[in-house]
Order: structure tokens, then C-alpha cells, then sequence
């Protein structure tokens, strides 16, 4: 859905048996910088999201294996559960530094 | 009297909600009727053909090459697509059409497949957007029903 960035929980395109939870960067159309992937600056393709962990460097993410498809979405993450300490809403809100160079809309 | 009312409403929401989860279910993990369009899979599967596809393989792992499979359109996840699968992750395949003079090769990678239309000539598949991850495939299509003039239904297993 456009506009709602958040956390999602998506099968992983490299280990279909594997679901992984990530940030949604930036949606279909949207031109977005990278960090570590194969081509500086990657516009992503109709149908598909950049998503990235929150730990840059330290994430298997589309910085890794590219625009992920829309279809393999699975879920999006509210609350945190368990351990009772980590309680919390999961905040939708997208880091400055990663803001999209340009958005589809513009 | 309004308790007897009340009673029977509860008793059918149950069967509803119990019929609609078993329904789910096998619409989700078993299979269900397919209708294909589309001149992509021509001749196996003609346009406005009626075929059965199960879900089984897929939770399964078990999706071989060569095998004709329902998968979630990568660029519009809303549509499905129908296609072969021509190579399993780690197959070298033929990445350029049939009519081009040099030939490229390359290989699937780690969690995909590569997918491609019977009809060649009239199929955008893999080799228009590469291959497709695994976890999109939802069925594979087992059997196809196809209507004779006489009005008799019979099934070809594929």
C-alpha cells in the first residue's frame, strides 16, 4: 500500500522455507540510493519493494538480493510479544537517511 | 421463541464459519479448478481451458522440471501466470529467444526457477523478467478437462 512504510514479514527469495522480517524503503517507481548492492542507484521495478534491516551492514536484505516482489509478501509486524521487556508497537517510520531520491508520485 | 431463533442463527453462523475454514483450507493446501487464458501455452493449454491444479507439491518442496505451474505474477502480484518450468535453482538455461543469432546462457539462482511458455513465439516469461523466486509458485497443474462435442467430460492427465 502506498504511503505505509513498515515492517514486513516477507519470504525470503533466496531460501523460500525462510521468513524474513525487514523495513519497507521504498515501494514500486521510487528511486532509491544503495548500500552495497551491485548497482549504485536502482529505481524499483512495477510490483516489486526495497526492503532493508534496521542494522545496515549487518543485514541480508535488498541490498542483497535486489527489489523483492510483491507476492512474496507475507505479513507486516505491529507489536513486539516476547520477552515481556521488549513490548512494544513496532513504529511505522521510515530512517531520514533512507529516504527515496525521488518518489513515484512527484 | 426468540431463544429458538437465536439457537438456530448461532448453530448456522457455526456450520458457515466451520464449512468456510475447511473450504479455505482446501482451496489453500489441496487445490482447486483453474481457468487459463492466453495464448502462451499453446498447444498444451489453449485459451479458456479449464484445469485442475494442486497445491500439495508446492508446501512440498517437490516441483520437478517440466512441470506446468500456477505462480503469482512478479510484476503485478494480483494476476497469476501460467507457465513450464524450464530450470530449478543451480540449471544452466538458454537466456536469449529462439530467433536471436548468438545464444547467452546463465544460471538460476539460489531459491528460484526459471519459468517459459510453451508458444515461444507468443509467451513473455522468464526471459522477459528472469527468474522467478520459489516462494511465488502457488499449484501445479495436474490435470486438464477438456469438453468433448458430445458432452461428455473427460480429464487428460498430464
Amino acid at each position: 500500500t502506498k504511503g505505509v512504510l513498515c515492517q514486513n514479514s516477507v519470504e525470503s527469495p533466496r531460501n523460500p522455507e525462510q521468513k524474513i522480517i525487514k523495513r519497507v524503503i521504498a515501494l514500486e517507481g521510487d528511486i532509491i540510493k544503495t548500500i552495497g548492492y551491485k548497482k549504485k542507484y536502482v529505481k524499483i521495478p512495477h510490483g516489486h519493494i526495497w526492503v532493508e534491516g534496521d542494522h545496515h551492514g549487518h543485514s541480508f536484505d535488498s541490498n542483497a538480493f535486489g527489489p523483492v516482489s510483491l507476492g512474496l509478501l507475507h505479513a507486516r509486524a505491529t507489536h513486539i510479544l516476547w520477552p515481556p521487556q521488549r513490548w512494544q508497537k513496532l513504529q511505522s517510520m521510515l530512517p531520514p537517511e533512507r529516504k527515496p531520491l525521488q518518489r513515484e508520485q512527484e | 421463541m426468540f431463544r429458538n431463533v437465536l439457537g438456530k442463527t448461532f448453530r448456522f453462523l457455526g456450520y458457515t464459519v466451520q464449512y468456510g475454514c475447511i473450504a479455505h483450507c482446501a482451496f489453500e493446501y489441496l487445490g482447486g479448478i483453474v481457468v487459463c487464458s492466453g495464448p502462451s501455452m499453446e498447444p498444451t493449454i489453449q485459451n479458456s481451458d479449464i484445469v485442475f491444479s494442486e497445491n500439495l507439491s508446492r508446501h512440498l518442496y517437490c516441483i520437478r522440471k517440466g512441470d506446468i505451474v500456477i505462480v503469482k505474477s512478479p510484476n503485478d502480484p494480483k494476476s497469476n501466470i501460467c507457465k513450464r518450468v524450464i530450470g530449478l535453482e543451480g540449471d544452466k538455461v538458454c537466456t536469449s529467444n529462439p530467433s536471436d543469432f548468438l545464444k547467452s546462457h546463465s544460471y538460476v539462482p539460489k531459491g528460484h526457477v526459471w519459468l517459459e511458455g510453451d508458444n515461444l513465439r507468443n509467451s513473455t516469461d522468464s526471459r522477459c523478467y528472469g527468474p522467478v523466486p520459489y516462494g511465488l509458485i502457488r499449484g501445479r497443474i495436474c490435470f486438464k478437462v477438456s469438453l468433448m462435442l458430445s458432452s461428455n467430460c473427460t480429464c487428460q492427465k498430464r
